[in-house]
């Protein structure tokens, strides 16, 4: 089965609610998790697809208890102590926090505006030959799983899987989260916006012209 | 190609959630965690206060609206768009963290995109800022992937038949901008004037640009 995070075209989530674009914040706390949750991850200990990662691993009731900047920062903790940086003891207050040999890399205020403007570019040069042209009929994988690891991450999502659309676009090459979520190597490999029929995907969609695009690595397709 | 489970790398995360050593309630979870990281010489509270000044007071959905503007206004900057729209941006100073990599998409009497991101909250920050708190709801990710129309009803948009409904399922590091249609009568209009009509919701898709009445 997939984990908790995968939730598009689930039923049952009720009406959505409009807000102003004047409110960023919804609570004193959530800039600052923001903030530090990026802080944290420019001490270059983990990338964006262990992150991801990291939060779709929370328990599934607290997934869905927990609001947007409390699941960063439980991924946050998380991380930090998997890779050793804080100790458990640290957390939970028993001890004193001790000065990190990771000090050297905290980010400062000076280089705040130069790591948010360089980001964090996704595409790679690749072996990989792109398979797929534009309008190509392809399929993607019948399950919604990692291939290389049990129960590890992946972006192609349960609803899309198993269903046939055609390449809209071609992306280039980029890294694979598949492989680099669970730190076995960038492994880029083409990527494509794919178009699917909402009649592939849903049972009762809406409008015979509807349609959904994912992006999704050449390896979660295959030709038809 | 399924893996044999025996020899497969497994996941650890399951098993220990070490989060849960930290106090429960979010705002002492938060301050706990940057007391220990700034004790710890890993995190400088200094640095902190310029991120938050930068998301609350100068990357927001203004930016995106001066792009809905210009393309709306210069046929060339929206060829630009077209061809690279990462060039384009780049040029207006719109680039870094969560807008790598940017595909603009037109809304035409044919075609309504709408951008969310299923599997968790992928938004084009550089041009939009902060996602607004429905974005990043269960409601909107379950949802809007399969009755995009009843999730614009919420949202007040109603679409006409001859319009079909394109959602974007932002998986990979790729960020979508759409650029609503302009309306009638905003002719020979400026810059600016065009920029106040444009609504963060547009940009995403759950919202239509209407000159007031």
């Amino acid at each position: 089965m997939s984990r908790v995070h995968d939730m598009g075209g689930r039923f049952g989530d009720g009406p959505i609610v409009p807000e102003s674009e004047d409110v960023i914040f919804h609570a004193d706390w959530h800039p600052r998790a923001l903030a530090l949750t990026l802080a944290a991850g420019s001490l270059g200990q983990w990338n964006i697809d262990v992150s991801r990662h990291a939060r779709e691993c929370l328990a599934p009731k607290d997934y869905a208890a927990f609001s947007y900047y409390e699941k960063w920062i439980a991924g946050v903790a998380d991380m930090l102590v998997e890779r050793g940086v804080v100790t458990p003891a640290e957390l939970s207050g028993a001890c004193d926090a001790q000065i990190s040999d990771l000090a050297t890399k905290k980010l400062t205020a000076d280089q705040v505006a130069g790591v948010l403007a360089r980001g964090g570019p996704a595409d790679r040069d690749s072996a990989v030959a792109q398979a797929f042209q534009i309008g190509d009929a392809v399929m993607t994988r019948r399950i919604a799983q990692n291939v290389l690891v049990a129960g590890g991450h992946t972006r192609l999502p349960m609803y899309a899987a198993g269903a046939k659309g055609k390449i809209l676009r071609y992306h280039g090459t980029h890294v694979l989260p598949d492989s680099n979520a669970h730190r076995l190597g960038e492994a880029p490999e083409p990527l494509y916006a794919v178009v699917f029929p909402a009649s592939e995907l849903w049972q009762h969609p809406e409008h015979p012209r509807d349609e959904v695009v994912l992006d999704l690595w050449q390896s979660y397709l295959e030709a038809v | 190609m399924q893996g044999n489970l025996w020899f497969m790398p497994h996941d650890t995360h399951d098993h220990d959630h070490p989060h849960a050593l930290l106090p429960p309630q979010p705002a002492l979870r938060v301050k706990a965690l940057e007391t220990i990281l700034t004790q710890k010489g890993l995190v400088d509270p200094a640095a902190l206060d310029v991120i938050i000044d930068t998301y609350e007071n100068k990357i927001g959905p203004r930016n995106g609206a001066h792009v809905v503007a210009k393309a709306w206004r210069e046929p060339e900057f929206l060829d630009a768009l077209r061809t690279d729209a990462d060039a384009a941006l780049l040029e207006l100073g719109y680039y870094g963290r969560q807008g790598e990599h940017m595909v603009v998409v037109e809304n035409t009497p044919q075609m309504h995109n709408l951008v969310v991101c299923t599997l968790c909250s992928c938004y084009p920050w550089p041009l939009l800022g902060i996602p607004p708190g429905w974005y990043k709801s269960d409601a909107y990710r379950a949802r809007v992937v399969r009755e995009p129309r009843a999730v614009l009803a919420d949202f007040d948009v109603r679409l006409p038949d001859e319009t079909a409904v394109r959602v974007w399922d932002s998986t990979a590091e790729v960020r979508y901008l759409v650029l609503p249609m302009r309306p009638a009568g905003t002719e020979g209009w400026s810059e600016q004037a065009l920029m106040d009509l444009v609504s963060r919701d547009s940009m995403i898709g759950t919202g239509v640009v209407q000159v007031p009445v």
